[in-house]
């Protein structure tokens, strides 16, 4: 049943809300992404549940017109409205008064939040039985999802998405260094209002299959996950593109394996599901290797203090480094070191002398960054760099490990 | 050439000959520039000598950073003109570069080195031009200049201090800008980067470049500069550093802060570190 659901085997409406929901976990991934790395992603919770008024009185509005309620191009032209309205007041409130933004945010998230569940109960007491599923918009509700809502989905993330390859170089610098952009006659102001209009753009897009409670989740939860396998923000960005996509459609089609299963909340389950997984294992950030890494380390310092020691002469208490010293052949049972400890404890000691030399020489700035006190030297200067140091420092030539 | 001693300053715009604002580099008028509404910055004149290096000199708070900021639309001046090459500044952008005093960066920004570089580049790579070799030759070189280019591939978090200092002038380097303005490059970092970087700045000089540096070391700057400019809010000296770094300026522009036996010392030789 899922086999098929994942290969799009799963009938007309599975079909259609699965390529819906990829396109908008792919824009939403994307657009998340740049909102992240600015360190406005709370921004996007304000958006979503500035929508909910917009929603209602969309309804009303088309309803008194005597049109169908229900027309989603008009819902959500009235959630974009109200979320826009919502993001202005955002703006003013932090530009014009003391409160800092995240304030700013829970009072413009909680007030229209509060008046679009007003609208939603006036609407329900008005016209019994055609006010038909505004709720869905909460949670999202891809039950009746007809071809037209899937192009109004795809149409509005493509048009995000072309405009984020326009605007992903000053975006990029805007979140990176924002002073540094104004100077270069950039206008950070008007960046940041694009920004919002993508995050604006993808929230109403995403109304419908997610809804406005869960699609912060579909805007963060790519980016931060793909910051975990990358130094570089425009691997960020796509890895937060295919995050997003792959965690919308397998969670589409995890939904349509089983009946009453809602769709945006699996979806954001399974984004979580990817997150998780790097979180643990992720190279470099993830969890697992800093803690193997971790470590890894604690058994260099004992092992290299242990050797100092030994060329030292020193008594060596810590029952790991002896421990250590012994699993690696360096050091008998008895506490003697061996040959092999010998030499490795003297060449440690003369590591130590060159490192001491390069430190202090500037040209050697590169190199002397990586000094930590347990690398081999050779894996930092070439043959020729390391004899010419040890002519500095004169004594035996060689010294075989 | 303009020289001029603001001694009798306050007076804006009108005095100073059209002329100097046509061929200077980098020329303000009558800027005031206010955080609220005390002014920081407090109607001042200022015109660059091409091809020279100035330094913009004052106490802490005296307005140097943000004279610069205001004058390159980073934060907004109540009133005043800037002109770039005798031109509006917004016309110029592509021949300035600015290295700001302590980057308003987020260093977990995942970004390495030679894409902070890169960023250099981004006006001559457009919207949509694609990076390639050539771009990142032309920013490894950049590091390069400023003995970087063994960092290139490290994320910008992992450096120190003034090794992020250097990144931020080859990125500035990279702009290929005919104007350099630079607030405080020398700060925190130590003498053989210090003189790493002054040795590149000389270089665009005789390059015909013009370069502006905020500073705070009084010793050095009869060494490093041509000009000086010193400022307390208001202009308070302007002009070659023999006729407009004495002690009378100086004291003018610190005020009770620099002791005058400080002052008596560094007129005669130049000896003592900086000066707060
Ligand atoms: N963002 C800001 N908001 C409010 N006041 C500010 C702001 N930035 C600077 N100021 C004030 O403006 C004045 C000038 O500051 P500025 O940073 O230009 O001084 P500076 O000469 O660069 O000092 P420094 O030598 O410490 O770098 C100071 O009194 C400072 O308190
Ligand atoms: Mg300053």
């Amino acid at each position: 049943m899922l086999f098929d659901a994942l290969l799009l085997q799963l009938g007309y409406n599975a079909t259609l809300v699965a390529i819906g929901a990829t396109l908008l976990g792919v824009s939403a991934g994307i657009t998340g992404t740049f909102l992240f790395l600015r360190k406005r992603a709370l921004v996007s919770d304000a958006v979503s549940h500035a929508t909910l008024p917009g929603v209602g009185i969309a309804f009303l509005v088309m309803v008194a017109l005597g049109g169908d309620g229900r027309n989603l191009a008009g819902l959500l032209l009235g959630s974009a409205i109200s979320a826009g309205i919502g993001l202005w007041c955002l703006n003013w409130l932090t530009r014009n008064t003391r409160l800092a933004e995240d304030a700013a945010i829970g009072a413009v998230l909680s007030v229209f939040f509060g008046f679009g569940i007003v609208i939603l109960t006036v609407i329900q007491t008005l016209g019994v039985g055609r006010q038909a599923g505004l709720e869905g918009f909460l949670l999202g509700s891809t039950a009746g999802m007809l071809w037209n809502d899937a192009l109004v989905i795809a149409g509005g993330g493509a048009a995000a998405l072309l405009l984020i390859v326009l605007m992903r170089r000053p975006m990029t610098m805007v979140a990176f260094d924002p002073e540094y952009a104004a100077a270069r006659g950039i206008s950070v102001s008007r960046i940041d209002m694009a920004m919002m209009g993508l995050v604006m753009a993808v929230t109403v897009v995403g109304l419908k299959i997610v809804g406005l409670i869960l699609i912060v989740a579909l805007l963060i939860i790519p980016a931060v996950t793909a910051r975990f396998w990358t130094e570089r923000s425009d691997l960020v960005v796509l890895l937060a593109g295919v995050a997003g996509g792959v965690a919308a459609y397998v969670g589409a089609a995890l939904s349509a394996s089983a009946p009453n299963l809602p769709t945006g909340p699996i979806i954001v389950l399974v984004s979580f599901a990817l997150f998780a997984l790097s979180l643990l294992f992720a190279p470099n950030r993830g969890v697992l290797a800093a803690v193997l890494r971790h470590i890894r380390f604690q058994r260099q310092v004992h092992l290299r203090q242990g050797l100092l020691a030994v060329a030292q002469e020193q008594l060596i208490y810590e029952p790991l480094t002896l421990r250590l010293l012994r699993r690696h052949g360096l050091l008998r049972a008895d506490g003697v070191p061996t040959e092999k400890g010998r030499a490795r404890a003297a060449k440690a000691l003369r590591d130590e002398h060159r490192w001491a030399l390069v430190r202090s020489d500037q040209s050697h700035e590169a190199a002397a960054a990586m000094y930590d006190g347990l690398r081999d030297i050779e894996t930092v200067l070439t043959a020729d760099q390391i004899r010419e140091i040890d002519n500095l420092i004169g004594g035996p030539k060689e010294v075989s490990a | 050439m303009t020289l001029e001693l603001a001694r009798d300053n306050g007076m804006p715009t009108a005095t100073n000959g059209t002329a100097a604002l046509e061929q200077s580099p980098f020329a303000i008028r009558g800027l005031t520039v206010s955080y609220g509404e005390k002014p920081a910055v407090f109607s001042v004149d200022m015109t660059v000598e091409a091809g020279k290096m100035t330094a913009i000199i004052g106490p802490n708070g005296a307005g140097k950073s943000t004279l610069l900021k205001a004058a390159l639309g980073v934060v907004p001046p109540v009133s005043g003109r800037v002109q770039v090459f005798g031109k509006p500044l917004d016309t110029q952008r592509a021949r300035i570069a600015y290295v700001p005093q302590r980057a308003s960066v987020d260093w977990d920004f995942p970004t390495r080195v030679i894409d902070v570089v890169i960023m250099g580049l981004y006006r001559e790579l457009g919207l949509l031009g694609r990076i390639t070799g050539r771009h990142k030759a032309a920013a490894r070189d950049c590091l390069e200049r400023v003995g970087m280019a063994d960092f290139a591939d490290r994320q910008i978090g992992q450096l120190s201090g003034g090794q992020q200092q250097r990144v931020f002038l080859a990125r500035a380097l990279a702009q290929g800008a005919d104007l350099y303005l630079l607030d405080e490059p020398f700060a925190g970092v130590d003498a053989a980067t210090e003189k790493a970087i002054i040795a590149v700045l000389k270089q665009l000089r005789a390059e015909g470049k013009t370069v502006v540096v905020v500073h705070h070391d009084l010793a050095t700057v009869t060494d490093y500069f041509d000009n000086v400019f010193l400022i307390n809010t208001r202009k308070v000296a302007e002009g070659p550093v023999s006729e407009a770094f004495t002690a009378d300026t100086l004291q003018a522009a610190y005020g009770g802060r620099l002791a005058t036996a400080q002052v008596d010392q560094l007129g005669v030789a130049p000896v003592m570190g900086g000066v707060y």
